[in-house]
């Protein structure tokens, strides 16, 4: 849909004036937190759907055995330590204590039953429990999970694998995951009992919800929030309107075009961050003529001084500052800071340079450049379209005639998903804050079930081996040292194009305090009002 | 009764050839398993999906199952929410349904004596100043009068909401805002949003058909026959004149309802047009083969009733045996 850029533009035109009202009271007593979001979680399920802001908005409710801190370092949850007795075994010492909302008992039980339960088909977080093979609960605070060969990441890669209560599921019919595939309700999708530091009072899907304290969780209290109001607002303009009026104490995201006004009240401000999503470019680089292309018979892709001259034809910096507002981190490497495995000395950019572009071009044999198609998505990043046009732009001027195919998420994932493109521009952001999700699905070769997001099919075995060797090795620093040995392939080979990491916003009222995570996660549990 | 068994074959052949027409787009919005599945998903797991929901079938076996199940009432699962779509469409009809008849009675309620009124009062300074105003709201796009409201009436004066619907009763299912004072408050800018367009058309045509009448013989004979001046312009004019705004009333009805998804978006109002924006991003067609099932069939009812209130209105139509249907 094209018109809520429309709204936004034109907001920002008659809105530029505007003075912000007096806050509304807030209805009944106590200290009543109103926050809005783009989107309402799709489904109260948590293993459903692999979906960042679903799951970071499950995670107020339910909780996983290790969670994450204000820099999303591990921290203790629902299992208050964890080792490898073994190398192939995980062990979980379990909190004591702990209770679900509805009252009920949290044991061992509850985290073989919820395990199991995400491995089962259907499930959308299967792939958080891959390595597990077996989930054995050895007393009722313990529990092992057993895997075939090592994996040193377990730990990591379950933040968002949450617990249920065993019994609760059962009650309910609800022991295996909402799924579309089974074509039936599930009572999970509408309803919740977590763990987590707060519960939910009452909700309208769409609409609003309600949720309140959990006055038995077992962590230190920091929030001083009697209340928690949730509407998901759509259109961004509406969105910063009711941030505006007072309706509402927090939104997120900000649009990038309203951050100084909000700024500029004094009554709101805005918080700024980096995504942990990085922005890179996919070159085809397997097929041997290159689709919608001049060029006939052959694949310029193939040749690595073609690549280099796209890279160094592309002013990031540019992009930077005249699309994303000054908003955006350029990145040097595929992975963004905050992510495991990130190296500062890798996140580094050889110059923007088009007098060079061009002469890596006519190196290669194409003085005059050549054409060929790009795709974009229009709604799904930061910006994209407009950073897709700015590099048509600027591939241009060194001779590269691009003819831009911009279109709603739908159709560009499908499209370039079934590698029916020569250029494209995605995001990824690990779900597992580790760079080991980033080669393994956009750096790999494809094949069965790696590579699935590196749509220009770039292919080097160095780094397939790699990554097999990064998913086992336990010693960090020696992992580490794997991570940067296979990122730098990539880099030197410009297999793939990083770009940027878009900026994050929030707009908060004055004497509200929030914790912003880079992950974009708003944690409840630190939220206070003065 | 003839008339009624005929016009509801018409409805069914409508509401299946509706059925039709957006199968045969739905290749087109995109393929929705890949908002289906996380990131994590693999290319054979997507396609595994893919197989599960018949997505590979050809369109007409998608369709054929389509309609099998819609005739018993099973519209199936919405991709997005995991929930049954008769049941979504179920509770955001009514949200949609108070907005849209709430916008009409504005605009009815406000456009017909208007335009009645400034047809008698042809010339008066308040009638020209009336109709250029119209101009207005015939010219400007919905969304903005919805942001001028917005910032008007919410960011700067802080009198009513900018989004949402307030505080809702809930009857025997069906949700109504027009209990509570919030939700009063909630309808107010959207109900006027959504009615603005309508208010000035139904204005600017009860005053063309008005001033037509005005000239026409009947009247003429009416007054050559010394009636009192009330009871030719408001009994014999006006009667006439309601014959065409009734169609336009009715018909602009089921645009209103339809296309309600501006001010619904704009409003963050929770009706059936937001959920048809997230079902369109989200290619989510069980949703959208259903929504737009509905979307038929209110117009066809919408039609029907038109047609029905011509005779009320109209003797001419009763005696041709109703055999006219509306535009």
């Amino acid at each position: 849909m094209r018109f809520p850029i429309l709204l936004t533009s034109v907001l920002s035109a008659v809105l530029l004036a505007s003075s912000p009202s007096t806050a509304q009271a807030p209805a009944g007593g106590g200290k009543v937190f109103r926050y809005a979001y783009r989107v309402d979680p799709a489904s109260l399920d948590p293993h459903a759907l692999a979906e960042t802001f679903t799951l970071s908005w499950l995670g107020q409710v339910y909780e996983p055995l290790v969670g994450r801190g204000k820099n999303l370092e591990l921290v203790p949850a629902l299992a208050t330590k964890w080792e490898q007795p073994e190398p192939n075994v995980w062990r979980f010492h379990l909190r004591t204590g702990v209770k679900f909302a509805d009252g009920s008992p949290f044991t061992a039980d509850d985290v073989v039953f919820s395990l199991q339960r995400v491995k089962k088909d259907g499930s959308d977080m299967a792939y958080t429990v891959a390595s597990v093979t077996e989930i054995k609960k050895v007393d009722d605070f313990t529990v092992d999970l057993v895997m075939a060969k090592p994996n040193p990441i377990l730990p990591v890669q379950t933040t968002s694998t949450y617990i249920m209560s065993k019994a609760w599921a059962e009650k309910n019919g609800a022991t295996a995951p909402a799924s579309v595939k089974a074509k039936v309700e599930n009572f999970a999708s509408n309803n919740a009992n977590g763990t987590g530091p707060f519960k939910i009072e009452s909700r309208q899907a769409g609409v609003r919800t309600i949720l309140v304290p959990n006055k038995e969780w077992w962590g230190e209290k920091e929030t001083n929030v009697d209340q928690v109001v949730f509407t998901p607002i759509q259109a961004d303009t509406t969105r910063v309107a009711a941030l505006l009026s007072g309706e509402v104490d927090m939104i997120y995201p900000v649009p990038q075009q309203d951050a100084a006004r909000i700024d500029g009240t004094g009554t709101y401000q805005v918080l700024k961050g980096a995504e942990l999503r990085t922005m890179f470019l996919n070159m085809d680089q397997k097929r041997d003529e290159l689709l919608n292309s001049d060029v006939k018979g052959k694949n310029p892709f193939k040749d690595r001084r073609v690549r280099q001259a796209i890279y160094q034809a592309i002013d990031v910096n540019a992009i930077r500052d005249r699309v994303m507002g000054g908003t955006s981190r350029v990145a040097g490497t595929m992975i963004a800071p905050g992510i495991n495995g990130y190296d500062a000395k890798l996140d580094t950019r050889i110059p923007y340079d088009a007098d060079a572009a061009k002469k890596l071009l006519a190196d290669a044999g194409y003085p005059n450049g050549f054409s060929f198609g790009m795709d974009c998505s229009n709604d799904r990043y930061v910006n994209d379209e407009r950073i897709c046009q700015a590099i048509v732009g600027m591939l241009a001027r060194v001779g590269l005639k691009v003819t831009l195919n911009a279109q709603t998420r739908t159709k560009f994932f499908e499209k370039v998903l079934a590698r029916d493109t020569s250029f494209a521009m995605l995001g990824w952001q690990p779900l597992s804050y580790d760079a080991h999700s980033t080669l393994q699905d956009t750096m790999n070769t494809p094949v069965d079930k790696v590579g699935t997001y590196n749509v220009g099919n770039y292919s080097n075995h160095a780094i397939d081996k790699l990554t097999m060797e990064i998913e086992t090795e336990i010693d960090p620093a020696k992992r580490s040292a794997l991570i940067a040995e296979a990122m730098t392939l990539d880099k030197d080979d410009f297999g793939h194009i990083p770009v940027h990491q878009a900026g994050l916003a929030w707009g908060v009222k004055k004497g509200v305090s929030v914790v912003l995570r880079s992950d974009d996660s708003l944690e409840l549990k630190w939220v206070k009002l003065d | 009764m003839g008339f009624l068994i005929s016009r509801l074959g018409q409805t069914i052949l409508v509401l299946f050839v509706a059925a039709f027409v957006s199968f045969a787009l739905f290749r087109y919005v995109g393929d929705p398993v890949n908002n289906m599945v996380g990131q994590a998903a693999s290319l054979a797991d997507r396609e595994a999906m893919r197989q599960a929901l018949g997505l590979d079938d050809p369109t007409l076996l998608q369709f054929g199952r389509f309609v099998g199940q819609a005739v018993q009432g099973d519209f199936g699962i919405s991709y997005r929410f995991g929930q049954p779509v008769a049941q979504l469409l179920a509770e955001r009809f009514p949200a949609t349904l108070e907005l849209s008849i709430v916008a009409m009675i504005i605009a009815t309620g406000l456009g017909i004596p208007l335009g009645v009124w400034t047809a008698l009062h042809r010339g008066s300074w308040i009638a020209q100043a009336l109709l250029t105003l119209s101009l207005i709201g015939v010219a400007l796009p919905t969304f903005l009068i919805g942001i001028v409201l917005i910032l008007v009436f919410s960011v700067w004066l802080g009198w009513l909401p900018s989004f949402g619907r307030g505080e809702v009763v809930s009857i025997g299912g069906w949700t109504t805002g027009l209990l509570t004072w919030t939700g009063i408050k909630a309808l107010i800018l959207p109900s006027i949003t959504l009615g603005v367009f309508q208010l000035t058309l139904i204005m600017r045509l009860a005053r063309a058909e008005m001033l037509e009448i005005m000239r026409s013989d009947f009247i003429r004979f009416a007054k050559a026959r010394g009636l009192r001046r009330r009871t030719i312009e408001y009994g014999h004019a006006l009667r006439n004149t309601l014959v065409p705004v009734v169609t336009i009333v009715g018909l602009q009805f089921g645009n209103v309802f339809a296309f309600s998804i501006i001010v619904e978006t704009v409003f963050q109002w929770p009706g059936l047009g937001l959920l048809i924006i997230q079902a369109i991003q989200f290619a989510d067609v069980p949703l959208l083969a259903a929504y737009l099932v509905l979307i038929a069939f209110c117009f066809a009812v919408i039609n029907l009733a038109v047609d029905v209130l011509y005779a009320w209105i109209d003797p001419r139509v009763r005696a041709a045996g109703m055999g006219r249907s509306a535009a």
